[in-house]
């Protein structure tokens, strides 16, 4: 029972109107910010493009046909395989450091929480400037080698694919570590407990117990990450070179330097339907599984 | 044998996830204008030069006046929306609760570009409330999921006993309500205020031409060479970060506020 045992007071139908009329404010804050900008996408992305970088509505499927005929598909394949790959690294990456962040005490654990809360809200600007330093040849990485004997001079490591992937799987590791943290601190411990008095190994453990139960938030984990690449915008413009662009750069690129805001538009509809295909997809799946 | 495996796991984690900010550490400590690492000679003049130059500090100005309001502005939409969900479970209001959450899940360059298109519609364009707006609705999911938390621990029974006591629904949120969802509220609020701090797409699609906040006066920076004042802000930001979230961690229940449960 919501409302509980008590009565309610006499001027039923007022009070549901009075809750009603709090929610007044946020609906027009969403409603005018966010549902209204979003339709205006759809519109805009179908609105006949003018010579002087403006736009007048109207009804073409122009910028969706450049979109299907170009190399953008190209671009958006490119996008969908790299958030592809970024996501399964970071699950990979950070499934075993999370399952054991479950098991420190809770000083070093909330330790470790508030550090990866601060690196996580680290602007991606500075993530990408951090990267680059990193590959640089005066200051990067490349230096250790020489000092270990490996490389003979020190060489740039950006631009590139593994510069872009590396950053990229920087940037999503600490939010895939916070995704998977309620659903591993809420395994029931003693389910390991019975796995090892059974005489499972620990490691046997973690892949016949640990896995299978975190199969959902790992599903559902992944998606996220999916996403959070497909959103990444200045990783891919500093780290790597045009060819390694994902649609989220492309967007801005012909809504800001192009000017060209129907195709910025309907490029934001594929994001969209990209984004949005794989949310809807993986939960319904991950409903099916139980 | 397997300790030693996962050892060595957690060492290299740490490495990775760590050292990039140890680099930047080092680099902005340099005494000279050039990034080299390790440092050439160490100072903490670049931490001094973001206060006194005044590009800098400006657009620092310019990010702390926006996260502020925008975090401010988040709660306040946020707050009716989750009583109202938690107090009578009313189906519009958990629209509206799914409808606030969308933004912060989508690449925020659909958010960015929704919100240029709508400025540019109604020929409001570039003004610093603009960008405030933007930030509020992006960020409005994150006051919305920690006051809804907030509130789920908040005892009916308690506001039941307040009732039949003869209090009023003021006074039973004042008293009662208040007290317990407060520090969540507040989290909500910090977690906006840092995200707003460092957003950058958003802030760019909306404002980039006219108020120049530091995420996008860095990217200008980086595209004509890069100075060791960057690494300093960087560093005073992961700082900034680490404040607010022990200060969530020391007042209210990180663990609980991340998903996990109380022990």
């Amino acid at each position: 029972m919501r409302s509980g045992t008590a009565a309610e007071p006499a001027g039923r139908k007022e009070l549901a109107f009075g809750r009603y009329l709090i929610l007044a404010p946020s609906s027009v804050m969403l409603g005018v910010f966010f549902l209204i900008p979003f339709a205006l996408i759809l519109a805009v992305s179908v609105a006949h493009k003018t010579d002087g970088g403006d736009f007048i509505f109207g009804f073409t499927t122009a910028h969706y046909e450049r979109f299907f005929s170009g190399l953008y598909i190209g671009r958006a394949v490119f996008s969908t395989v790299t958030a592809l790959t970024v996501s399964v690294l970071t699950l990979l990456i950070a499934f075993p450091f999370t399952y054991m962040l479950t098991r420190f005490t809770r000083r070093s654990r909330t330790m470790w929480l508030i550090y990866i809360l601060a690196q996580l809200s680290l602007s991606e600007v500075l993530i990408a400037f951090g990267w680059q330093v990193l590959f640089s040849s005066t200051a990067g990485l490349s230096n250790i080698l020489v000092l270990l004997g490996i490389a003979e001079e020190s060489f740039p490591m950006a631009p590139g694919l593994g510069a872009v992937i590396t950053a990229l799987v920087y940037l999503a590791l600490p939010f895939a570590v916070l995704l998977l943290y309620p659903a591993l601190s809420r395994i029931d411990k003693s389910y390991m407990e019975a796995s090892q008095t059974m005489g499972a190994s620990p490691v046997r453990t973690f892949f016949t117990v640990v896995v299978p139960i975190a199969r959902p938030a790992l599903i559902s984990t992944g998606v996220t990450m999916f996403v959070l690449t497909l959103g990444a915008i200045i990783t891919p413009q500093v780290l790597g070179r045009p060819a390694h662009w994902t649609l989220s750069v492309l967007i801005q690129d012909q809504a800001i330097f192009s000017a060209n805001m129907p195709f910025a538009a309907a490029l934001a509809v594929v994001l969209l339907i990209l984004a949005g295909g794989v949310i809807a997809l993986v939960s319904r799946l991950n409903k099916g599984n139980g | 044998m397997m300790r030693l495996i996962g050892q060595f796991y957690l060492l290299l984690f740490a490495l990775f996830l760590v050292g990039p900010i140890v680099v930047i550490g080092g680099v902005s400590l340099n005494a000279k204008q050039k990034m080299s690492f390790p440092p050439d000679g160490v100072g903490i003049g670049w931490f001094v030069e973001i206060f006194a130059n005044p590009d800098w500090s400006g657009a620092l100005l310019n990010s702390l006046i926006i996260a502020l309001c925008s975090a401010a502005l988040a709660v306040l939409i946020a707050l009716p929306i989750a009583y109202t969900v938690w107090k009578h479970g009313l189906r519009y209001a958990k629209a509206l609760l799914a409808l606030g959450i969308a933004p912060f899940i989508l690449p925020p360059i659909i958010l960015a570009l929704a919100v240029l298109l709508f400025f540019t519609t109604i020929d409001f364009n570039g003004f610093m409330i603009n960008v405030i707006i933007a930030h509020a609705i992006f960020l409005v999911a994150l006051p919305l999921v920690t006051i809804s938390l907030g509130l789920e621990g908040v005892d009916r029974s308690l506001t039941e006993a307040a009732q039949t006591m003869g209090a009023d629904a003021g006074t039973v949120f004042r008293t009662v309500i208040f007290p317990i969802a407060a520090p969540y509220a507040m989290a909500g609020f910090a977690f906006c205020f840092v995200l707003s701090l460092n957003e950058y797409i958003i802030a760019l699609m909306t404002v980039g031409f006219t108020v120049e906040t530091l995420p996008i006066k860095i990217f200008n920076a980086l595209r004509y060479g890069y100075t060791p004042i960057i690494a300093a802000i960087a560093v005073m930001f992961l700082i900034i970060n680490i404040v607010i979230f022990s200060l969530i961690a020391r007042f209210g229940n990180l663990p609980r506020i991340l998903g996990a449960f109380d022990e």
